[in-house]
């Protein structure tokens, strides 16, 4: 079985986002790019997949600008055999990438597409339900436990109150939540060989997909500063506040 | 113009957060709104303040609110309406991109603001901007995040119900079970007051001095992420970028130290209070009132002052 794990480059998610002045968005250039956490954990679970013998191969697919080539060797070196480079805008929206990708599923047939839950960047937490959706396959979302037996992906789901057990028919698709592991890093050895690893690019243009964009942005600002208030001495004093200041109890 | 807002619900209760999607709603016009499980509970969204119409999926296809025969019906029933909602929780982050995906929509998640019928605001990194965008979309699929709206009153509403058929199932899925954690205490996501703790708990028996303090306030009880990941606690009670996002009346963290993953999940909460025993935790830099000190000590007496 083939694992495909499309993948994004955001904003590294040590560095505190800054609005443009000008309003148009947050700034990235200049700015330290990485892989999307989630998407470390999805790469990271494809990985130990096959590891256990349960997948044969791990295809990496990001759809963006061409420095995502990075992305996608840094994916290689964690373990992916090969990597599928689609070039387009940067940053292009679920819909798009989910149309993006149901090309690239065809192409490349897996049993299984694992996605990060959502990129750090836009929050959109979208782009594997609608990749689902536009193949009309099973979706296992927000993954804390994956495992595949007997045509089928048996997924433990977290969710508002706990946690939810289903069963997909494979193919399906699986978003990574946070404990769904700890992703490892790559070793030295690993990085070098991931560079000799095949990578295919290919031009959004020439997949014959629509990926206008829906949404246009009015405007990126930053949001109201909370500002430091006092500290108080004795848990009598806060008692008093909290009934006579702040009225909330 | 008609909305449509997906109710979420859980053990037959419909989820508080599912009625500010309501108040979202009612600023595009008349709402109608999808419930799935027994009669008691379309009953029950029938009284909501606002509300026009309930359409009642009973077939027990749509109990468990499976993403992929629940966004088959959402499309079914899409002709009608101009906007698709539902509330940021599980159910609506799973259910509604699907729905989008197969109606050509590029959804809006995570609403904070209705500007007009295309223009809304969400947050993106984390919170860390606020970006107002405008769909071109001719149908909006939108998922509000609670915080941001009040929850419509429960009461005061007298809908029609209205039996809506299964359609097909796409038989890709199967519900095996869910695993819920007992608890007496308000949720998370809507609470009033939040009673929260860190790392500096120690231990997942010392996280349990926060319960007495929780229920004399009828607080929920939340958690950061070093307590999740330090097992005193399971992953639900999570506030932060990746847990739940909270805007409580009053928010009270115990032994937080105040990471910025955690600030996007509860900095928009109206009153914080913080206790720690850090006097640079950055956590003091956003809460309204700080004790410097042992939570040890200032939560039993917290406790006993205010009973």
């Amino acid at each position: 079985m083939k694992i495909v794990v499309p993948i994004k480059r955001v904003v590294d998610y040590n560095i505190k986002p800054r609005v443009k002045p000008d309003g148009s968005g947050v700034e990235t250039t200049g700015v330290k790019m990485s892989m999307n956490p989630f998407d470390e954990i999805a790469v990271e679970e494809a990985v130990r997949l096959k590891e256990k013998g349960v997948a044969t191969e791990v295809v990496v697919v990001s759809v963006g600008v061409q420095q995502a080539q990075d992305t996608l060797r840094t994916a290689m070196a964690m373990g992916a055999d090969r990597a599928v480079l689609v070039l387009s805008e940067e940053s292009p929206e679920p819909l798009a990438v989910a149309k993006v990708l149901k090309v690239i599923v065809a192409k490349e047939d897996p049993g299984l597409v694992i996605l990060g839950k959502q990129a750090i960047d836009d929050d959109m937490n979208a782009t594997g339900q609608m990749l689902a959706g536009l193949l009309g396959w099973g979706q296992g979302t927000f993954a804390g436990n994956v495992e595949v037996a007997d045509g089928k992906v048996k997924v433990s789901r977290e969710i508002d109150g706990g946690t939810e057990d289903v069963s997909l028919v494979l193919p399906a698709i699986v978003t990574a939540d946070l404990r769904l592991n700890e992703p490892r890093y790559a070793s030295l050895p690993n990085i070098m060989k991931a560079k000799k690893k095949p990578l295919e690019t290919l031009n959004v243009a020439d997949l014959g997909v629509d990926t206008t964009r829906r949404l246009t942005i009015v405007s990126v600002a930053e949001p109201a500063e909370r500002k430091a208030g006092i500290k108080v001495e004795t848990v009598s004093e806060l008692v008093e506040k909290l009934r006579n200041e702040a009225k909330v109890i | 113009m008609t909305a449509l807002v997906l109710l979420d619900h859980e053990d037959g209760r419909i989820k508080q957060a599912a009625l500010s999607a309501v108040t979202a709603a009612t600023q595009f016009g008349d709402v109608h709104v999808l419930v799935t499980g027994e009669r008691s509970v379309a009953e029950t969204a029938a009284k909501i303040s606002g509300v026009t119409k309930v359409l009642h999926a009973a077939d027990a296809l749509y109990a468990h609110e499976m993403a992929e025969p629940l966004a088959a019906l959402l499309v079914s029933l899409a002709g009608s309406y101009d906007q698709i909602l539902a509330s940021a929780s599980a159910v609506g982050k799973n259910v509604l991109p699907r729905a989008a995906a197969l109606l050509d929509v590029q959804p809006v998640p995570d609403v904070v603001r209705i500007v007009d019928a295309d223009t809304f605001v969400r947050p993106i990194y984390a919170g860390n901007a606020l970006a107002t965008v405008k769909s071109s979309d001719s149908k909006k699929i939108l998922t509000v995040r609670s915080s941001a709206f009040d929850a419509a009153p429960a009461e005061g509403g007298s809908a029609a119900i209205e039996e809506v058929a299964a359609v097909e199932n796409p038989n890709v899925s199967e519900f095996v079970a869910v695993h819920l954690s007992a608890s007496e205490r308000p949720e998370l996501d809507s609470a009033r007051v939040v009673v929260s703790g860190g790392r500096g708990l120690l231990s997942e028996e010392k996280f349990r001095i926060l319960e007495p303090l929780a229920d004399t306030l009828g607080a929920a009880i939340g958690a950061s992420r070093a307590a999740v990941d330090s097992g005193f606690v399971s992953n639900e009670y999570q506030v932060g970028q990746t847990g739940k996002i909270v805007a409580p009346e009053l928010y009270i963290a115990f032994g937080i130290s105040g990471a910025i993953q955690h600030l996007a999940g509860m900095k928009d909460s109206r009153v914080i209070v913080a206790v720690n025993k850090d006097p640079e935790a950055p956590i003091f830099q956003v809460a309204d009132y700080g004790i410097v000190g042992d939570l040890f000590e200032i939560v039993p007496e917290l406790t006993e002052k205010l009973k």
